[in-house]
Order: C-alpha cells, then structure tokens, then sequence
C-alpha cells in the first residue's frame, strides 16, 4: 500500500520522507557511532592524556579479548540466542592450556605437561567440546539458551577450579605467549589476532551461505524453518563458534595477563554482551553484525579507559558503566520500534 | 419456539465498515431470553462481526442497539461485561498452567477480608459448579493436562458461571469429540431453560439445526434468513448462505464443474494413515504428478496439523508417508525440503522476511543450489529479478525491503521462492486468503501453469472457491478424518458443503 503510493509521488516531494525513513531506519547504526564520537570528545576535552597515540594504542589492547570474545557472541545474538557461558568458557580454556604445559616447580599443580601444540590441541578440544554440550542442550533437548548457558558457566567454573585447586599457573606454550604478550613491528600480536578475528567473522557473516542462514534464522525463525533451513544446525553451530571464540580469548587472555587461575575472566561476559549490544546488533535477532560490535568495543574501550583519565571516585565508575549500558539498551529497543514503524 | 415478548437485545440497521469495505449492511437482528439462536454464513459473511459489536469489541459503527430496550452502546468489553453480555472465542482464551479452580475463577477470586485467597472455597464452588454441567475433574488439577475439549467446557463453563445472560459462542464444536458436544448441548439447553441468551456461531449446519431454536443466515454482510430450525434444513441453509445466481462479483462456483478425470502418472506422495493424536484419524491419499488435489474442510479439520506433517515440521503418531516410492520420515523440515516438498503456510508473516530485500526472500531456498560457500549476490538478483518479472510482482525491484509490498504481491513472493528450482511436491496453504481479484487469478495461473509441467500439488483451504477453482480432484476432512472424495465428478459448492 504505501509503496504503490510513494511510486507515484514526484521524486521531489517524496525525498524528505524517505531521508527521514532512512534515518530512522538507520537509528541502530547511527545512534552507537555518536555515542562514540560524544565519549571520545568529552574524554579528550577533559583529558590531556586521553586523546595521545599511545593511549589510542592502550584502548586497542584493552579491548583485545572481549573483542575476540565477542566476535562469536555477535552470531549468537543475530540468531536471538544469549551466552551466558563465554567468560567462563574463556577461563577454563586459558586454564587447561596452562595446565597441559609443563610449570615451574614452585607451581602446586598436578597438571599433565605436554608438546605446545598438543596442549593447544586439547584447550580448543575442550572449549568446542563445551560448545557442543550448549548446542545440544539448546537444540535436542530444548533449553533455553539462557537457562543452559547458566549451567554451563557454573559447569566451566567447575571444571575451572578442579584443575587449578586455587592455585595459580604461569607457564602457557610458546605460541600462545607470543600471540598473547608479544608484538610485531610495535602492534600488539593480540591486537592483531582479535582485528583478524573480527575479519574473519565479518567475513563470515557476510558473504557466507553460513553468514546468511544466520540472519535469516534471528530474522524471522519460523520463515526460515518453513523455507526449510536446518534452523537447529545454525543454531547449534553459532553456540559451538561462540564457546571457541571464547576459548582462544581465554587462552590469549591469560598469556596476556601472565596468570592462569579461578575467576579471572568474570568482567568478560558483561564487557562482551555489552559490547555487542551497546554497537547496535539487534537482540531480537536478524540486524546488526560485526561493524556493530567493533563500535560498541570502541564504545566500551574509551569508556574504561577515559575514566582512568579523569579524576572520577573509582566506585562511581562501576555505576556509570551501568548506566551507559542502560542507556544503550534503550536506544537498541527503541531503534528496533522506530524501524518497525517506518516499514509500516 | 419463539416466546412472545420483548427482546433482550435488538439491533436494527446496523452498517459497520472498515476502511472503505462493508462487512455489514443495514443488518436487524433480536435476541430473546431463553432461546438458542444459531448463525450461519460462510467466512466474511459478518456474523462474527456482527457478534464483536454485541459483545463490545467494535465500538464504531452505525445503526441502532438496544438492550432491554433501552438504548446502549459498549465502548468496551468490559461495558459488555458489566451488562451480561460475554463471548467464547474460537480460540482457547484459558490459562493452561492454572488449576481448573482458579480458571474458572479467573479475575473473581475468593478473598477473605485480608485480601487472601480462600482456596478450599474456590476449590469447592468450582467443583459444585461444574458438576451443575456434567463436568466432573478434580478442580485443583492443573488445565492443561486435560483434553482439549474438556478445556473448552470449562472456558464455556466459566463465561457462564460469570453471571452472563448473553452467551456468544463462537465454533463452539470443532474441537469437540461427539461426547463433549453431547455435554455441551444439554448444559446449553440447561442454560436456556434457566432464561440465558445464547447465539451459537458454527460451520457445523447438522449441530446448528439440532440445538438452537431460531437460524439466521448471513451472506455477504447482510441478513438474508431467519427461520425456526425446525422448519428448514440443511440443503435449505447452504443455499441462502451461498445464494443462486452470480449476486457478487467474480465466479461463485455455485454451479456444478465436472473435474477432470485422474492422471495415470505415478504417485509423488502417498500418505497411510497418517495420524495425529486429536487432529488427524487415519488419513491416506495420494498427490500424483500434473495433479492438483485440492483438501477443503472446516477450520479446525486438521488440515494445518496434515500440512505441517507433509513438510516435516509435525511427526504423525502413526502412519507412514511415501515420496517418490520411498518411505520416509523427515527429521526436520530441512529433510522434507531434500526429498522435493515445498510448502507455503497459510500466514505470510510465518514465510518472509519482512526486513530483508525481495531478492533474498525469494533466493534463500536455492542458495544450498547456486552456492556452496560464498554467497553470489549477483547470481541471487538474476533469479530473483526473473521471478518478478514472471510473476509481475509490483513494484518490480527486488532491492525493496519485503515489508514495503502489498500483500497480493508478498503472496507471490512466498511462491516465488520455491518456483526457481521447483520441487517435486508443493504443498499450499490458503493461498488466495484476502486476495483481490486480481491476484487471485495471478495466483491461480501460476499454479496451473506449476501443474502443466508436472508438479505434484496440493491445496488445502478452508474457503470452497480456493479449493475448486484450483483442484483436480478434492478430498473433504471432517474433524480430522477424510469423509469424501471428489474424483472425475461434478462438484459445487453446497456439495463441499454438504460433504463437510
């Protein structure tokens, strides 16, 4: 009906609305793009030290891990499913690669040394193992996600915490040391590692059949089970390349910080849904992508690192985080209700 | 039958349009206390419409309402409520996680004066009430464990223990077995007896005639019978509902067509007995090549369940479905998409994509064809671009968000998808529901022109003209059984009617 009407308007009278349609249509995109813009301007006004290379360099790395991390949640969320169990994923993967490698003998680990990469091997193993216990419960048996990711980071915490006792290793491979820790040419390896990842799954997503069913899965789950897409397939493998983009993150992670022990990625599962919704990808599913997420990273990045730049109680800290996070969950409800009207 | 006295409610005149078309013109109609009074008419006639504006849903329209003769008029439900006036709706309106008790209660809870509720009371009263009306279940057991039917009883049960003296019950039967609507008949002439008013809107002409007092029939938003049931009969009543003659636009089918004689070709589906627990009793057919078999029946039949059990997404309880010679059972609808089923369900909103461009909606069931990796969003476009062209789909730019079409042309777009590379087997829904006449033909070309080259199809609706403008050979459910089957014979529309 209204497409048959605005055809017959003249293309001058009917460019205002359909600029303004476009806009609103866009909200999703635009809206995290000038949170961003307004968060840089305000820390660089308020900060000298802010707005310098090497801070610029310090935000990069910082977001590193949640960006690796998040990379996997971003499809899990086209599809309208939620992973509670990433960080937790995360932190048994950084853990059992650490306790695959042979430690210090000061280090009080009964842990089963091996080849780097056959500790490598079985960490990855063990994180799309994890995955594919999520796939099964959310397909096969019919778990919510959110119910049975809950189970899942408690389980990974469980697994966590028997293969370190408490204690704390240091020693990871060689490999996963110099992709964690190291640099080439000045850029961090896993800076580098994360902008590949968020590549690859851009890439993905994009120009993939793969890409594609996943999109049409969070758009509309009932069409495209109608059209006969194997919804379950793309359902569980979106939570499989969710758990192993958390294990690599975890594993980097701990090379990174230089430790291997119980709750040390708990900050990542906010950080990431945070960065995933706070970029604008819908959590209705079917709108949004990786361009998003890398905004919403940026978003969070300069969010925790301004706030080191400025002489802010560092409690509050805590509460201003929440309330950004808020207000960008409103705007991600509110852009999905503005775009629906302006297709109506 | 008729008691010789004021009505309890009169309307007379009244005209109700939206947006430009009439669904009732200049309709009178009168209810008295203790009477059943049965409404008949085909979808669209308006006697559901008729039924929204007494029970308070449509507060806009024109012409005059009285009740107890003095003038009223509802901006609400809850008006209607308060005045005694309540409607069963078709659909199940119960909370199945509640005990039986509480549903029946549902809003008018016992309390006591701090505001607790007394369920030892409200379990007691439920149960006195309902075994008023021959319903005996324990009142604590949760709903939803009980049948389908019994649940509707206690809907019905509720609507009236709330106090109404108007009782709207719409399809009241369809998912009642014999025995249930047995119980419900004799708790409605309980009812009547007691001085309730009870309109009783159904498909089922046998029931209508067997219950209630008075008959009036609607036909295209006017009133156009009114008689006592025990002076007419069914045949009588299907031909004031479809009416002689070409009174509206466009074919009727009200004449006799002769269809063709079968195809020798071998059989693309054969289904055994398939059944479904409360849906489907032992229905076998086959849909051969070059066919289009047409399965009408009422709302409700089965027909949604046989569908969805054709394209994988329901698994029968028992029976086996043959494709291509080869027994199987689809996993998943997926599996059924391989074996060369395709399927369009009978609502768009459950087939598009109504964010993403035309060219993907109609695309993505070849993209496992023209794609093996990557994408070819050129590729897509072509195809796309070839669909629309074929099926005239307007305006004829596959960029354009789904959303922006109209729904005539969305329906193409739903068709459009599987015709690329087409099955072996399409299986279509109401697929001209709420078309105009224009894109009903289009709909209707594209899918002889499907069965010229040899498709296999089938049409299940629940409207008669869907069904014989399309079908080569029609079978006819009835509550989930096949009850007719029209091969090589003359068929109308009373015919389907009677049948069903």
């Amino acid at each position: 009906m209204a497409s048959s009407e605005s055809a017959t308007v003249p293309a001058d009278r009917k460019r205002p609305r359909s600029v303004g349609r476009f806009l609103r249509s866009q909200m999703r995109n635009i809206a995290p793009f000038l949170t961003l813009i307004c968060l840089t301007g305000f820390f660089a006004a308020a900060s000298p030290s802010f707005a310098t290379l090497d801070n610029f360099g310090n935000i990069l790395t910082q977001v590193s891990v949640t960006g690796i991390i998040a990379v996997g949640l971003t499809f899990v969320i086209l599809c309208a499913e939620i992973d509670l169990s990433i960080a937790s994923i995360a932190n048994v993967t950084g853990i059992a690669v650490a306790y695959f490698t042979l430690q210090e003998s000061y280090v009080n680990i009964a842990n089963v040394p091996m080849p780097g990469w056959a500790a490598v091997m079985l960490a990855l193993a063990l994180c799309a193992l994890l995955g594919v216990v999520n796939a099964f419960g959310l397909t096969v048996i019919g778990i919510p996600s959110f119910i049975m990711t809950l189970a899942m980071m408690q389980i990974a915490a469980g697994i966590s915490a028997l293969l370190v006792r408490g204690q704390i290793a240091y020693k990871v491979p060689d490999v996963i040391t110099t992709l964690g820790s190291g640099s080439i040419g000045g850029i961090p390896c896993i800076v580098i590692v994360a902008a590949l990842m968020l590549l690859a799954g851009h890439l993905v997503l994009t120009y993939t059949r793969f890409g594609r069913y996943v999109y049409m899965v969070g758009g509309n789950r009932e069409a495209a089970e109608y059209s006969g897409l194997n919804v379950k397939l793309i359902l569980g493998s979106v939570m499989v390349i969710a758990a192993v983009c958390s294990g690599i993150g975890g594993m980097l992670g701990v090379a990174h910080f230089g430790s291997a022990q119980q709750n040390e990625f708990d900050t990542y599962l906010l950080d990431s849904i945070a960065a995933v919704v706070v970029g604008g990808t819908s959590l209705f599913g079917g709108r949004g992508g990786i361009g998003n997420t890398i905004v919403g990273l940026f978003v969070l990045g300069v969010l925790n690192n301004g706030l080191d730049h400025v002489n802010i109680d560092s409690f509050l800290k805590i509460l201003i985080r929440g309330l950004i996070l808020l207000a960008a969950l409103v705007i991600n409800v509110y852009a999905q209700r503005l775009r629906e009207r302006s297709v109506d | 039958m008729i008691p010789q006295r004021a009505p309890i409610l009169e309307l007379r005149g009244i005209t109700k349009a939206f947006g430009g078309v009439e669904a009732l013109r200049g309709v009178d109609f009168a209810l008295f206390a203790g009477e059943i009074h049965g409404l008949v008419g085909e979808n669209g006639a308006g006697k559901s419409t008729l039924m929204k504006i007494i029970a308070g849903v449509h507060a806009e329209f024109s012409g005059h309402f009285a009740l107890d003769g003095k003038d009223t008029r509802f901006r609400s439900t809850r008006d209607a409520h308060a005045a005694g006036i309540a409607m069963v709706h078709q659909e199940l309106s119960v909370a199945p996680d509640l005990s039986v008790a509480e549903n029946v209660f549902l809003g008018t809870q016992p309390t006591n004066r701090f505001g607790l509720v007394q369920w030892r009371r409200m379990a007691r009263e439920a149960g006195e009430q309902l075994a008023k009306f021959g319903i005996d279940v324990d009142p604590m057991s949760r709903l939803g464990d009980l049948p389908i039917g019994m649940q509707q009883l206690i809907e019905i049960a509720r609507v009236l223990f709330s106090g109404a003296r108007i009782v709207i019950l719409d399809e009241p039967t369809s998912a009642l077995s014999p025995p249930e609507v047995e119980r419900l008949f004799a708790t409605l002439r309980r009812l009547r007896d007691e001085g309730c008013a009870i309109v009783f809107i159904s498909h089922f002409i046998e029931d209508i005639l067997r219950v209630s007092d008075t008959v009036t029939v609607f036909r295209n938003g006017r009133k156009v019978a009114e008689t006592e049931s025990a002076a007419t009969s069914k045949a009588a009543l299907i031909e004031a509902m479809i009416g002689k003659g070409s009174e509206a636009l466009g074919e009727t089918y009200t004449d006799d067509i002769m269809l063709p004689p079968p195809t020798d070709r071998p059989a693309v589906l054969k289904a055994d007995e398939l059944t479904l627990a409360r849906s489907l009793q032992d229905v076998s057919f086959e849909a051969r090549g070059g066919e289009v078999l047409g399965i009408y029946g009422f709302m409700g039949c089965g027909q949604l369940e046989l569908a969805r059990i054709l394209f994988g997404k329901i698994k029968p309880d028992r029976g086996t479905l043959i494709v291509g010679g080869e027994p199987k059972t689809f996993a998943s609808t997926a599996a059924a998409r391989r074996a060369g089923v395709a399927f369009v369900p009978e609502s768009r909103r459950a087939m598009l994509f109504h964010q993403e461009p035309v060219y993907k909606n109609i695309s993505i069931s070849v993209l496992g064809r023209i794609s093996a990796l990557l994408l070819k969003p050129a590729r897509e476009r072509s195809i796309a671009a070839r669909q629309v062209e074929q099926l005239q789909i307007r305006p004829a730019a596959v960029e354009l968000e789904l959303g922006m079409l109209s729904g005539g042309n969305q329906q193409k777009v739903a068709l459009a998808k599987w015709l690329s590379y087409p099955p072996r087997l399409l299986v279509l829904c109401e697929p001209t529901r709420g078309m105009d006449v224009g894109a009903k033909n289009d709909v209707i070309n594209i899918v002889r022109d499907l069965r010229a080259k040899g498709l296999a199809v089938i049409v299940l609706s629940t409207e008669p003209e869907t069904v014989l403008s399309l079908a080569d050979r029609i079978i006819v459910l009835k509550r989930g059984a096949v009850v007719r089957e029209f091969t090589h014979e003359m068929v109308s529309k009373d015919r389907l009617l009677q049948a069903a």
